[in-house]
C-alpha cells in the first residue's frame, strides 16, 4: 500500500506502524510517531494498523535551543 | 554553598540550562555540555533525517543531564501541543519548553497562542516552562495557567543583545511564585551574571556558547557568571548612591 512518510509517498509492505518503525528506526529512544495528525503512543505502535493513504510523521530529537 | 535550582519539586544541580542549537558538530555540544556543568539541556523535535550523524540524545544521556524538549518553530497552540505530545512519547518526559513564535524575523513569542498552548498542556498533565516576552503581565497569566517556571527573553533569540529591559525582568522576578529563567538574548558572561543579579533563578542560553569561537571556553565562562551572579544577588548588593561615600575612616586624619 502507499502511505506518506514525512511528506514523501512510499510503497510499504508493512501492515502496522510498529513494523514500519522497525525498518526505519535504528533506536527508538528520542523518536515518536503521529498518524494523520494524532500521536500514537509507543505502546500502541505494534497494534496500529496502517491504511492506504495515511500520513505518518516520524520525529526525532535534534539539536535545538 | 548548597543552593540548587528547584523546578516543579525537582532539584537541578546547576542554574545554567544549555540549549543545544547552533553548534557546528556533535563534538562541540559534547565539550560544551561538559564545560558548562549544566544539569539540563534542551532539544528540538524534527522529522527523522537518516543523514544526521550521531544522536543528541545519546550525547546528553552520557552526560547524565536532564533533557528538556522544546516546541521551537511552532506558530500555533495546536502545533505546539502536538509537538509536546510527540516529545513526551519520544523522551519519556512531561517537561516541555513551550515556544510559540509569531514570525521568523523576530522569533518573538505570540502571547495569545502561547497562553492558549500553556493552558492546554497543563490540562494534559505537562510541566510547562514557557519561553515568553519580558512582559510582567503575561508572566503572571502564565503562572495562573499553572506553568512551573516562566522564561522571559532578554532580547531576541540568537541576537546576543543581552537584557534590553532589566526593569521588566525585575518586575517579573518580584512577583513570581515560580522560578524565573532568563531565556534568549545572552551574548556574553556579563549578560548571564546580570540576569542572576536581577533575581532570575537560572539562565537558559544556546547560541552564546554554541556559536562562540571557543564554545567550551564560553561554556565555562557562563557557568562562572551564573554562579557569581547568584552569589552577588543573595549576598545583597550595596545601594546605588549619587555621591561618593569614603570607605577609609574620616576621623584621625593627620594635620599636614
Amino acid at each position: 500500500m502507499k502511505v506518506v512518510v514525512n511528506g514523501a509517498t512510499r510503497e510499504v509492505d508493512q501492515q502496522t506502524l510498529g513494523e514500519l518503525l522497525d525498518v526505519i528506526l535504528t533506536d527508538t529512544r528520542g523518536s515518536a510517531a503521529a498518524v494523520d495528525g494524532e500521536v500514537v503512543p509507543r505502546a500502541g505502535w505494534a497494534g496500529f494498523a496502517l491504511h492506504e493513504g495515511q500520513s505518518v510523521e516520524i520525529l526525532t530529537a535534534v539539536q535545538g535551543g | 554553598m548548597d543552593d540548587p535550582l528547584v523546578i516543579a519539586g525537582t532539584e537541578l544541580s546547576s542554574r545554567l540550562i544549555l540549549g543545544t542549537g547552533g553548534a557546528p558538530s556533535m563534538r562541540v555540544i559534547d565539550e560544551a555540555v561538559g564545560a558548562s556543568g549544566t544539569a539540563m539541556c534542551t532539544v528540538a523535535m524534527r522529522r527523522l533525517d537518516a543523514t544526521t550523524n550521531g544522536s543528541i540524545v545519546e550525547v546528553l544521556d552520557r552526560h547524565g543531564v536532564r533533557i528538556l524538549p522544546n516546541t521551537a518553530g511552532c506558530r500555533t497552540a495546536r502545533e505546539a501541543v502536538l509537538t509536546a505530545e510527540l516529545a513526551r512519547e519520544a523522551l519519556g518526559t512531561d517537561w516541555v519548553k513551550l515556544e510559540v513564535i509569531a514570525d521568523e524575523r523576530t522569533l518573538l513569542p505570540d502571547p495569545v497562542e502561547l497562553l492558549d498552548a500553556a493552558q492546554l498542556l497543563v490540562a494534559k498533565g505537562f510541566h510547562v516552562l514557557p519561553y515568553t516576552n519580558d512582559d510582567p503581565v503575561l508572566s503572571r497569566r502564565l503562572q495562573q495557567a499553572g506553568c512551573v517556571a516562566v522564561m522571559p527573553l532578554g532580547s531576541p533569540i540568537g541576537s546576543g543583545l543581552g537584557i534590553q529591559n532589566p526593569h521588566n525582568i525585575e518586575l517579573i522576578v518580584a512577583e513570581a511564585a515560580v522560578p524565573v529563567v532568563l531565556d534568549a538574548g545572552i551574548g556574553t558572561a556579563s549578560d548571564a551574571a546580570l540576569a542572576m543579579e536581577l533575581g532570575c533563578a537560572a539562565v537558559l542560553l544556546a547560541s552564546a556558547v554554541t556559536r562562540a569561537q571557543r564554545p567550551d571556553q564560553m561554556a565555562a565562562a557562563m557557568a562562572g557568571a551564573v554562579t557569581a551572579g547568584r552569589l552577588a544577588r543573595t549576598a545583597g548588593r550595596i545601594p546605588r548612591r549619587t555621591h561618593a561615600e569614603a570607605s577609609s575612616p574620616i576621623e584621625g586624619m593627620a594635620v599636614l
